[in-house]
């Protein structure tokens, strides 16, 4: 029986983890064990590593094995079911509220772009841009042309077409979908919901009754051209810890309208170049690195902005060694170095204070700047007819194979 | 062809197009100029020949009293803050075939400055003549803007004048007023790095990215660009073009496998692997370049699709 979070998050005199606002305890780090078991999900450990390499048979992807995917909920039950030969569909999205795409951003996607194509599954993407015209206020038309533009970014990480379905809320919500929405709603009170997000009288009503909307893409019945037929079909849920709350209630609710829960992989928050403690923002170019940053922004941003935890002076430096707890640039290396060797020798040379800061940033400028460019050139590639295939409500007779 | 002085006065004349010509000693800044024909009763040039950072390049053309901005004028075409510089020397003589200190609007009747962008100060129509090089700095010109129209538009060119002193400003919801002039025929991508060996610092951008509206800016650039990609690569760069040709496809994958193997294979790798270097070489290969040709291969993949789905979505049933 897991723990269902009910108390207002914003009771807790700690750290704050919700979909809308992320806090750590005193302007600390995020305690990311304090975390697990206060939402009361699992730890993903090393045995989950491997037995992901074995069922796929290829390297697991960096995100897993440097822990950036860090917690799950019955990852295990999908596993288990995958090696009987029972397959599952991949669902993730985002809230389109700006064009401005960074790295923390895309995380999600690249690793449900690999999950994709490891387990060979399909996928469903939802753009809540109904959420962000409500939460940030933006018009109808607005928040349905952020979905477009954001759609271009999310489909040059790199999805199969063939497998790949996606959807803004405004165009979809309707029908089968419409039908889960008001079934799960029946099934949360008024109480429950102020409990798991925190609403206040002040708050309107589309935000109260917007929960269901991103819960019910982990039903199958949800996507009738796609899934008709294969209501037993496992969801699994890529996402940021801090969406958890979402699927908790959807958790509680599937079983009580026969539904499969879906099972959850949860990944740590992206830091901000300033530091952990620092806060990634839009209105902060400097805070993060955006997709669109040219190869001599980035170099700008890492050398001037990143937060380092090499010592004030050389001398100290070789003497102490760096920080690594705080050091960014070793945190992002972290998301993004793929070779493990190479991590781990920069990590014990700039611990021991034989490697400079210099030289960390700048192989982290490196690996940081061949990433956007890749991206960008994928993004290059993606035309207006290409969403409109992508978001088509058609069926993927290929989506297993 | 590279014009010259006379050719270009005949050309002139053939036009029927009205103007005076004043010869003096070679000079080469506008106060030199204006010593000699300071009062002929026409108004001074000065003319900037500048290039941006993706080697496009422009000459700006404008009463000699105009303040010119290189920072506004950056901006207001889309190149960011500090995306204009003077060209080079060497540009004049190669793109223009002018010498030093004679820039002029007339030189882009050269082949060789058929991709410069040419922005004309408005102020130049206010004025009854305007006084030009004509190719050479040994002599001046004075004509009016009729003239100078008429002279542009024989050779293919749309004057475009412009107030060259306003500072409109650029951001999310006001896009670079100017943007239209940036030459075409290059990608429009704003942020594709040059891959030359002589570029350390790659592309640039439209803006300088200090607050939040440019990144918004930056964001929408690529999809326009991929309707007017041309074919042209610019500079070694080649750009992603959403393609379905097997044939670029298979060269593009080609390509990267042979750049790859071509740096595996040196004196000193062959000394450490000797026979073994084949299977060396090929695990390597794979072990880079499997997620970068997949990648590539999805891209192909999805063009496909897309162009299909648009076909099928278009379809016109069988009349029975």
């Amino acid at each position: 029986m897991e723990k269902v979070e009910d108390q207002n998050p914003q009771q807790e005199e700690d750290q704050v983890v919700n979909p809308w606002e992320v806090s750590a305890k005193d302007g600390g780090k995020i305690d990311y064990d304090k975390l697990i078991d206060k939402f009361g999900c699992q730890r993903l450990d090393q045995s989950f590593v491997d037995r992901v390499q074995r069922l796929t048979s290829r390297p697991p992807h960096v995100f897993l094995r440097r822990g950036v995917f860090f917690a799950h909920r019955d990852f295990n039950d999908i596993l288990d079911a995958y090696e009987r030969g029972q397959k599952f569909y991949l669902y993730t999205g985002r809230g389109p509220s700006s064009e401005a795409l960074h790295l923390g951003h895309l995380i999600p996607f690249m690793f449900t772009k690999y999950l994709q194509d490891a387990f060979k599954v399909p996928l469903v993407i939802q753009l809540t841009d109904d959420e962000k015209c409500m939460w940030k206020n933006l018009s109808v038309e607005e928040s349905q042309r952020l979905a477009r533009e954001n759609a271009k970014d999310i489909i040059a990480c790199g999805f199969d077409i063939s497998k790949t379905f996606i959807f803004s809320d405004f165009d979809y919500v309707g029908g089968a979908f419409y039908k889960n929405m008001v079934k799960v709603a029946k099934c949360v009170t008024y109480n429950k919901v102020v409990g798991i997000f925190g609403f206040t009288g002040e708050d309107h009503i589309g935000k109260l009754s917007f929960p269901p909307v991103q819960a019910v893409p982990s039903f199958p019945s949800s996507f009738p051209h796609l899934f008709s037929g294969k209501d037993d079909l496992r969801c699994l849920i890529p996402c940021a810890i801090d969406q958890d709350p979402y699927f908790r209630m959807t958790r509680d609710v599937a079983p009580r309208i026969g539904y499969h829960k879906p099972a959850l992989i949860e990944s740590l928050f992206f830091p901000a170049l300033q530091g952990e403690t620092g806060k990634m923002s839009a209105s902060d170019p400097n805070s993060a690195i955006y997709v669109t940053d040219s190869a001599k922004d980035i170099k700008y941003k890492v050398n001037k902005h990143a937060f380092t935890g090499g010592q004030e002076t050389i001398e100290k430096h070789r003497q102490y060694g760096a920080n690594l707890e705080v050091d960014i640039p070793i945190k992002y290396l972290n998301f993004f170095l793929e070779d493990d060797a190479e991590l781990e020798h920069i990590k014990k040379e700039y611990g021991a204070g034989r490697m400079l800061t210099g030289e960390v940033k700048k192989r982290l400028i490196e690996v940081l700047t061949e990433i956007v460019e890749r991206h960008r050139r994928a993004r290059a590639a993606v035309t207006d007819e290409m969403v409109d295939a992508f978001m088509a409500v058609r069926p993927l007779p290929n989506m297993f194979d | 062809m590279v014009y010259s002085k006379d050719q270009l006065l005949a050309r002139l004349k053939e036009l029927q197009i009205d103007f005076s010509q004043y010869e003096h000693p070679v000079v080469l800044t506008v106060e030199a100029q204006a010593k000699y024909v300071g009062n002929v009763g026409g108004a001074l040039s000065k003319n900037l020949f500048l290039k941006d950072k993706k080697h496009r390049y422009y000459v700006v053309s404008a009463l000699a009293d105009t303040k010119v901005d290189m920072k506004v004028l950056s901006q207001r075409l889309g190149l960011g803050k500090g995306g204009l510089r003077m060209a080079p020397e060497e540009a004049l003589g190669e793109i223009l075939k002018v010498p030093l200190g004679c820039v002029t609007p007339f030189a882009l009747v050269n082949e060789s400055a058929s991709h410069v962008s040419l922005l004309l100060d408005k102020g130049f129509k206010t004025q009854e003549c305007c006084i030009f090089h004509p190719l050479s700095n040994d002599m001046s010109i004075s004509l009016n803007a009729f003239g100078l129209d008429k002279f542009l538009k024989s050779i293919g060119r749309d004057p475009t004048y412009i107030d060259l002193e306003a500072n409109p400003p650029v951001g999310k919801d006001q896009p670079p007023d100017l943007a239209s002039l940036v030459p075409s025929g290059s990608t429009v991508l704003p942020d594709l790095p040059e891959k030359t060996p002589s570029q350390d610092s790659s592309g640039n951008h439209p803006s300088a990215g200090n607050n939040s509206t440019a990144v918004t800016a930056k964001a929408d650039k690529p999809s326009n660009a991929v309707q007017n990609v041309k074919e042209k690569s610019v500079n070694g760069v080649r750009p992603l073009i959403p393609s379905t040709d097997a044939g670029k496809f298979v060269e593009e994958l080609l390509d990267r496998t042979s750049t790859l193997l071509l740096s595996e294979i040196s004196e000193d790798s062959i000394k450490r692997h000797g026979g073994q270097l084949g299977a060396e070489v090929a695990n390597n290969i794979k072990k880079c370049l499997r997620e970068d040709l997949k990648n590539l291969a999805t891209i192909f993949k999805n063009t496909a699709y897309t162009e299909g789905f648009y076909a099928g979505t278009h379809y016109q049933p069988k009349r029975l």
